[in-house]
């Protein structure tokens, strides 16, 4: 086996839990082949319907990769099985070159450098924008740290940075319940990167913004690219098009087609299933 | 917060000074009756405080609290009837109900029990116990919502069964009463009664502050968080289970404590305690009163119980069906209790302004 035990268990948040996920996979993200997920035959079925069907995908450090496809190509079963949600009836899923990603539990996998942005928005609707961000950073996340932290000023910084950093600081003491569609969005992606994620998984992040807002999120998404990789599920093409590098297509849970864009575009396939209709 | 604490202290110290030095007679005197209805109530909003904090501020609604209270004080009941001695009616060094079933000696798990200090540590240690068990598994197996209830519900029923039978050691159907003593102070003397009144108070008051930390620290905020959103929690990087998990075995513990002040105020434990009615009614009292404020559900405990002690003297056919109508009504135009509506009033006042 390429992956062993030798190393010592992580101090982390992910020490210490039983669970069906023993045992835990234990040491740190190894990206030395350039690689920071690799899917490979990945296979999800729902009574009897395959929504993923032999998936196999990689994904390069530092990477910005789009995916794109028709509802139910299982682009978001893809991101459950990832995130440890839904657990694949085959197939391996590793984060880097260890680490495997079929044997934690979402939090060891969150824990481990993985961020995930929903479809549907979701943030602590009861708490204050600030507390959403405070819950979200980066620390010891085990219930005893929890009973006596207080926010230091070093989290406080990095809390008002992420603020200006995702246009909410004027909204920082309103309740995330009242916050609009799309500020609510960049309050999920501000959290996301409040955790310090080698890898986003950001499932449809410009839905309900409006124009100004999905160009600024594009711009966050390449400055971004480089020092975190991100995979984009997206269906705005003009947003896609304004951030895409290589574009994979989905189709009926398995990789129809990948590339550019542009050569994506021209694939008579992708036009028959997809862009074409 | 400092001000009211202070004032119920004083309220307390009062109301015990008038039950012990006023005669009688006198139109001041606060009756033996008062006291133990007053002291019953708070053991009430203990728990209701418990409830609160898994419920109003966990999303997670028990069904079973009352169980738990009621192994508190089995837990206490049973020093205290070992503090009985002899002077039982058949005069045997064991109970009544042990000598009926023609039991030579105690069972096992009575050992210890005749000291105070052990019996303490049961009022705890067995519902924490309990509850760290069944919570462990039942939070492990992601068990929510409406699920997780009617689970507790049926852990009380089940327990309840297990305690009416009278080889299970407890007195079966009749439970423990006929309390004379705690240590040598004779249980029924004023001394004692304002004695347990004081110590419930200062235990409610002592889970208020306790519950208002908790809620206030980082704990807390995780807690609300996994009420609200528990997947973005647990893709946060916290282990749902663990804070579940601790707030839950804590609010049956609070309830333990809560049940050990209780039965040497009303002077018996039975199986009763345990019937899926009285923990529907402790969630009554917390939606009364209004989830997640703490300070409601007492008021919810109060309100709820002087309502009762009123309807089932002077209507006493009608209380269930009075409770259900307040649970109704409160589901349908209160959701946030009471304290919902004085933020209506409120707001009504103010919006002219």
């Amino acid at each position: 086996m390429r992956f062993g035990f030798a190393k010592p268990a992580p101090s982390g948040p992910v020490s210490g839990d039983a669970g069906y996920a023993r045992p835990l996979e234990s040491g740190t993200l190894d990206v030395s082949h350039g690689v920071i997920l690799y899917l490979e035959d990945i296979t999800v079925s729902f009574d009897g319907f395959k929504a993923l069907n032999g998936l196999s995908l990689s994904i390069d450090d530092g990477e910005l990769r789009c995916i794109i496809g028709p509802n139910g190509a299982g682009k978001t079963t893809m991101m459950d099985c990832i995130t440890g949600k839904t657990r694949p009836d085959r197939g391996t899923a590793f984060f880097g070159q260890s680490l495997d990603l079929t044997r934690m539990r979402e939090p060891e996998i969150a824990a481990a450098g993985i961020g995930r942005k929903f479809q549907k928005p979701t943030v602590f609707e009861r708490h204050s924008v600030f507390d959403n961000f405070e819950l979200a950073l980066k620390q010891d996340k085990r219930v005893r740290a929890t009973l006596r932290a207080r926010v230091d000023d070093a989290a406080r910084d990095r809390i008002s940075t992420m603020l200006q950093r995702v246009g909410l600081a004027p909204q920082a003491d309103r309740l995330a319940g009242t916050l609009s569609h799309g500020e609510k969005q960049w309050l999920e992606i501000g959290m996301l990167l409040m955790q310090e994620p080698r890898l986003l998984l950001l499932d449809e992040p410009v839905a309900g913004m409006t124009d100004e807002e999905t160009e600024r999120t594009a711009e966050l998404f390449l400055s971004l690219a480089g020092h975190h990789s991100l995979v984009v599920v997206e269906h705005d093409m003009a947003f896609v098009a304004s951030i895409a590098r290589t574009v994979t297509v989905l189709h009926e849970g398995r990789v129809l087609a990948e590339g550019g864009l542009e050569s994506v575009q021209n694939d008579p396939q992708v036009i028959e299933v997809y862009l074409g209709r | 917060m400092r001000s009211a604490l202070s004032l119920f202290l004083a309220a307390l110290a009062l109301l015990s000074l008038l039950h012990l030095a006023v005669p009688a007679g006198s139109a001041w005197h606060v009756s033996d009756f008062t006291i133990a209805l007053l002291g019953k109530i708070m053991c009430y909003a203990i728990v209701a405080v418990a409830m609160d904090l898994i419920w109003g501020y966990g999303g997670i609604l028990s069904l079973g609290h009352g169980l738990f209270f009621a192994l508190g004080g089995y837990a206490f009941g049973m020093y205290l009837m070992r503090t009985i001695g002899l002077e039982g009616v058949y005069h045997s060094n064991l109970p009544d109900f042990m000598v009926f079933l023609d039991w030579k000696a105690y069972p096992w798990y009575w050992t210890g029990t005749e000291h105070l200090g052990w019996s303490l540590v049961l009022v705890v240690a067995v519902p924490a116990l309990l509850a760290a068990v069944f919570g462990y598994f039942a939070f492990r197996s992601r068990i929510k919502g409406v699920y997780f209830s009617i689970i507790t519900q049926a852990l009380t029923y089940a327990f309840m069964l297990l305690f009416f039978r009278n080889e299970t050691g407890f007195g079966g159907n009749n439970g423990f009463t006929d309390f004379k003593r705690i240590l040598d102070f004779p249980i029924t003397s004023p001394g004692m009664r304002a004695g347990l009144f004081v110590l419930s108070g200062l235990a409610l008051a002592g889970t208020l502050l306790l519950c208002r930390a908790l809620v206030a620290s980082r704990f807390g905020r995780v807690l609300t968080a996994i009420r609200d959103a528990e997947s973005r929690v647990m893709f946060l990087g916290y282990q749902p289970l663990w804070y579940k998990l601790a707030a839950w075995t804590l609010s049956a513990a609070l309830c333990g404590i809560a049940g050990a002040l209780y039965v040497p105020q009303v002077g018996i434990i039975n199986p009763g305690e345990m019937s899926p009615a009285n923990s529907i009614e402790i969630a009554i009292w917390v939606a009364v009163g209004g989830r997640a404020t703490l300070w409601g559900p007492v008021l919810g405990a109060f309100v709820v119980n002087l309502a009762k002690s009123y309807f089932t003297v002077a209507f006493p056919d009608y209380w269930l069906f009075f409770l259900g109508f307040l649970f109704v009504m409160v589901t349908l135009f209160l959701p946030e209790g009471i304290p919902g509506v004085v933020v209506r009033i409120r707001r009504r006042l103010g919006g002219s302004s």
